[in-house]
């Protein structure tokens, strides 16, 4: 048993149904008891997705615990089958099917042979992997289904496109800024003349899967998800991939360097040259360049700062602040315990220390010892940043609605330096901002209690109403006595009770 | 299931297949509430990041509830429980001291039968701290049923009354309050003269967890009926829970409260009153007077009061009257608020109810017939444990002025262009009481005045065409 308080990545089945929920016309049915359907909640909310979620619950009860699920699952599915069409319906195990141990794969079996849907058992196991590994072997396990059928079926289609082009894989729901960092490898793909082959699986089609080897190579954006396919894909069609994570220039411009690689490889008529596209981005489109040579950037020469997210975020950031700004990173971090060994080969010479752990209290411990100038989190890290003072830029999942912004605002890409900058840059000044105002004693902040300046008044709390008073929400209160002592002026009273407090309340209000 | 609207209240059941919070969510507002005492999660990272989601923002302010997390380990019992709870509970003590520590069993906890209420009276004088035990699963219960069950485990911690003694407690309590506020002025003492004034009447106690200032609105109502309040379960701290005991009265503030009034009246020998609840001022009204005539007390200035609010609620009303309202149903507090909507001249298609205690709700399950047949309304079809999906079918057949319904639905039915109210709010927000009665219309009318601003424009659909009939 482990005392937690705050985790930074979900349950196994939370990384199943992004990667469900994110195809087209995918439905995934749960085992699980009543209210862990959470997940359409959080869907709906952070997303602000208009479609009702494609996830349902079979749900687990006293009588399936005392009887197991018997027909109840397989019902469950032909049903949504019926009502929904969809191609592909994954049952989804949880921490409650886990330990239940009912023989899923069984029901399975028997619901596919009266559905017209394809049924599959989503092979993750609550106790062993989180969210983010439990996307990546259900990407990778919804992906090497197909392409198996459509190999049995004949179907397969293994020559490639006449002209260049991309799979991108990883792609989903409540991912960290991916709708816009889709846009902008889309663009970056196009500027250098590669179709885009397939989006997985946002958006994606699970019926255009088998035309995934008619790509020239993948594109794997994000360490977390979607390397298990790229790596299956490689295996058996011999696709290579990059997964390079396009993020600050340097990154990207070795990124791009190895679509080159890649392109040229395969293209015996044509040669690509993109190092010109590389430099004019580099210099004149994207402002990160010369924002780190501009005096700016100079003024945040030496300052400290601290980075932990998953391994993608922490390590790009890790990369842009120390490389590209000459920002000191006296610690950087991950919660990705299973990918720590790639993290520290990445970050390596980039930062003092490097911490990896998913428990946030060691973190809010480390920031606090090296109190840095700025702190590069998760929405954790900006929470621990209020409570000590400190300006913090969130740059990775786990993330609040204001991290869905409706704005472009990609990570990825050569825009997405830019918008990296601005975070940069804008965490840093408001700090300053904040330690010059302490040194000069602050703005005129002394508190407004009365709307008139004299302070003499002839009205009396008593005791009891002045206990209720301090039990209001301290935002409120100071209108609420405002208003409760107009109240009592008007009506001649002064002595003030409770009674007269929610006499005013109500009187006020109506 | 015919859309036909019947003249008599209809009650049907369907699979159960709807969204709703776990149980464990109880833990948000309890730990707020008593002020003391400190909430453990006996469960998995589901628990854990549900908590973690659904709290936000609380999350960050030091909470008096964490969750003991359950590893492989605990599941195939490799560990032994008791000595994992004991070190996490010394743990708790150590760091922050509580008065109580609650447990709370989850479905992982019943699925391997962890025995939780045969572990926590060893631990209890083991560790010295009160350990209460309240088993708020999702196997068994939904959203605001959590409470009711750790109501109900902490009803049997409450001290025992014996009304004989009582009496000269109470001498004994007035006599050092008089002692207290003798420096005061005297208006002070007027008003102590003034509580002495109420009428004798048998102690009462009332269940269910309330923020302080709406249970001092609630107390004060009653107080002007001659009443007093003598405890509320929950109290504010652990260390004042009410006492209890045969001759002692209770009465629920809400609906979903049925465990904790069997186990006040089985367990503890307490006299329930079974009232409609005060929520909306025909709510309050119906239960002051409920309460005053068990007590054979003649209530005054009530209907002025009542009537008071109504007027002062005129502008909402004017923008309900005659708007229909479908509840999904979720939390346990749709019979009550459709009754008051009624009331409000508002048209209810259908209740969905996770669960309908029958008995404990029969005096609502009444007011709510009344006033339909009063205003001459259409009765509701309650359905317990509704079926999400089959009531998406109903809602695009009736297209309902107003849907309320959980997180999961509301935006999707918005981009359908049905105004919806998230019905987790009610459970937040203050709605007890004449005071709060406007709060109420507040949450309820605001979906409307929005969109009224919006319908102009021509956008109410949001959604792309070939997506319309997915569910």
């Amino acid at each position: 048993m482990k005392l937690a308080y705050w985790m930074y990545a979900g349950p196994a089945h939370i990384g199943t149904l992004r990667v469900a929920s994110s195809f087209k016309n995918v439905h995934a049915i749960m085992h699980a008891p009543l209210g862990d359907d959470y997940f359409n909640v959080m869907r709906s909310m952070l997303e602000r997705e208009r479609d009702f979620t494609p996830v349902t619950a079979s749900i687990v009860d006293r009588h399936v615990l005392a009887r197991g699920s018997q027909e109840k699952v397989v019902d469950n599915i032909t049903r949504k089958d019926k009502e929904e069409c969809p191609d592909l319906i994954v049952l989804t195990p949880t921490c409650t099917s886990s330990i239940l141990q009912e023989d899923l794969q069984n029901f399975v079996d028997r619901a596919s042979i009266t559905s017209n849907s394809d049924v599959i058992l989503a092979d993750v196991n609550h106790y062993r992997v989180n969210e983010l590994q439990a996307a990546d072997r259900t990407l990778e396990q919804v992906v090497r289904y197909y392409l198996d059928k459509a190999n049995r079926q004949g179907t397969l289609n293994k020559s490639i496109t006449d002209k260049p082009s991309a799979n991108i894989i990883g792609i989903f729901t409540l991912g960290f800024h991916n709708q816009h960092d889709c846009r902008e490898l889309k663009r970056l793909l196009q500027d250098l003349d590669i179709k885009i082959n397939q989006v997985i699986p946002e958006g994606g089609s699970v019926k255009n899967l088998k035309n995934l080897p008619k790509a020239w190579f993948n594109l794997v954006p994000y360490r977390e998800v979607g390397l298990m396919t790229a790596i299956y894909l490689e295996k058996q069609f011999g696709m290579p991939y990059i997964s390079t994570t396009p993020m600050g220039i340097v990154d990207t411009a070795e990124c791009i360097r190895q679509i080159e690689k890649h392109v040229n490889k395969l293209n015996p008529n044509k040669t690509f040259n993109y190092e010109p596209y590389i430099d004019q981005q580099t210099r004149f489109v994207s402002q990160a360049a010369w924002f780190s040579r501009s005096i700016d950037c100079q003024n945040l020469t030496g300052k400290k700062a601290v980075v932990f997210g998953d391994a993608t975020h922490a390590a790009s950031i890790t990369k842009i602040l120390a490389r590209e700004m000459g920002i000191c990173v006296s610690c950087t971090g991950t919660y990705c315990i299973h990918d720590a060994e790639w993290f520290k080969e990445q970050v390596q010479g980039f930062s003092d220390e490097i911490l990896i752990t998913d428990n946030h209290t060691e973190v809010g411990d480390m920031i606090a010892r090296i109190e840095p100038s700025a702190i590069f989190g998760t929405q954790m890290e900006r929470h621990i940043g209020k409570r000590l003072d400190i300006p913090c830029g969130v740059i990775s999942s786990p993330v609040h609605i204001q991290n869905f912004p409706l704005g472009y605002r990609p990570f990825l890409g050569y825009e997405g330096t830019n918008q990296i900058a601005d975070l940069v840059y804008n965490s840093f000044t408001l700090g300053m901002e904040d330690h010059l105002l302490e040194i000069f004693g602050g703005h005129d902040t002394k508190e407004v209690i009365t709307k008139s300046l004299s302070t003499d008044t002839d009205l009396t709390w008593n005791y009891e109403s002045q206990l209720e008073l301090n039990k209001i929400p301290g935002f409120v209160r100071g209108k609420i006595k405002r208003n409760t002592e107009k109240f009592a002026r008007q009506n001649g009273i002064t002595n003030i009770t409770i009674e007269v407090m929610y006499a005013a309340k109500e009187a006020l209000s109506a | 299931m015919s859309n036909k609207i019947s003249e008599t209240l209809t009650f049907e059941c369907e699979t159960g297949n709807y969204h709703t919070f776990c149980p464990i969510s109880c833990v948000a507002w309890l730990y707020q509430k008593i002020e003391d005492s400190f909430f453990l999660v006996v469960g998995t990272k589901t628990c854990g990041y549900f908590l973690q989601n659904a709290l936000g923002v609380m999350i960050f302010a030091e909470p008096r509830y964490a969750m003991a997390e359950l590893e492989e380990g605990d599941i195939s019992a490799q560990l032994n429980d008791y000595e994992e709870l004991k070190r996490l509970c010394l743990q708790i003590k150590k760091n922050r001291n509580p008065s109580v520590i609650i447990w709370i069993g989850t479905c992982t906890t019943e699925i391997i039968k962890m025995d939780l209420e045969g572990m926590a009276p060893k631990l209890e004088t083991e560790i010295g701290i009160p350990i209460v035990v309240a088993r708020a699963n999702g196997l068994d219960y939904a959203f605001t049923q959590g409470e009711d069950t750790v109501l109900a485990a902490m009803a049997h911690r409450c001290p025992e009354r014996i009304l004989s003694i009582d009496r000269k407690d109470k001498t004994i309590q007035d006599q050092t309050i008089q002692d207290l506020f003798s420096f005061l002025p005297p208006k002070k003492k007027e008003e102590i003269l003034e509580s002495k004034k109420l009428k004798k009447h048998p102690p009462l106690v009332l269940s269910g967890s309330l923020p302080s200032t709406v249970a001092s609105q609630l107390s004060l109502e009653l107080k002007r009926q001659s009443i007093q309040v003598s405890g509320w379960l929950p109290a504010q701290r652990y260390t004042d829970l009410p006492s209890l005991g045969e001759g002692v009265y209770v009465c629920g503030i809400n609906p979903f409260l049925s465990r904790t009034a069997t186990t006040l009246m089985r367990r503890r020998k307490c006299k329930l009153i079974g009232a409609p609840f005060p929520i909306g001022p025909d709510g309050t009204r119906a239960w002051i007077e409920k309460i005053c005539s068990v007590f054979g007390i003649e209530t005054h200035g009530l209907e002025e009061r009542e009537q008071q609010m109504w007027e002062s609620l005129k502008d909402y009303l004017d923008l309900v009257r005659g708007k229909s309202v479908f509840f999904m149903g979720d939390n346990l507090l749709e019979i009550s608020l459709a009754r008051f909507l009624i009331r409000c001249g508002m048209i209810v298609y259908e209740i969905g109810i996770p669960y309908l205690d029958k008995r404990y709700q029969a005096a609502e399950l009444v007011l709510l017939q009344n006033t339909c047949e009063n205003l001459c309304t259409p009765m509701p079809h309650i359905v317990e444990k509704p079926d999400n999906y089959n009531q998406i079918q109903r809602m695009r057949e009736l297209q309902p002025d107003l849907a309320i319904t959980g997180m999961a639905h509301a935006n999707p039915l918005e981009a359908r262009g049905i105004n919806t109210k998230w019905s987790v709010e009610f459970t937040f927000a203050q709605i007890h009481g004449f005071t709060n009665a406007r709060d109420v219309l507040e949450l309820v009318t605001r979906p409307l005045r929005r969109n009224n601003g919006l319908e102009n424009l021509g956008w109410t659909n949001l959604i792309k065409k070939e997506n319309e009939s997915k569910v």
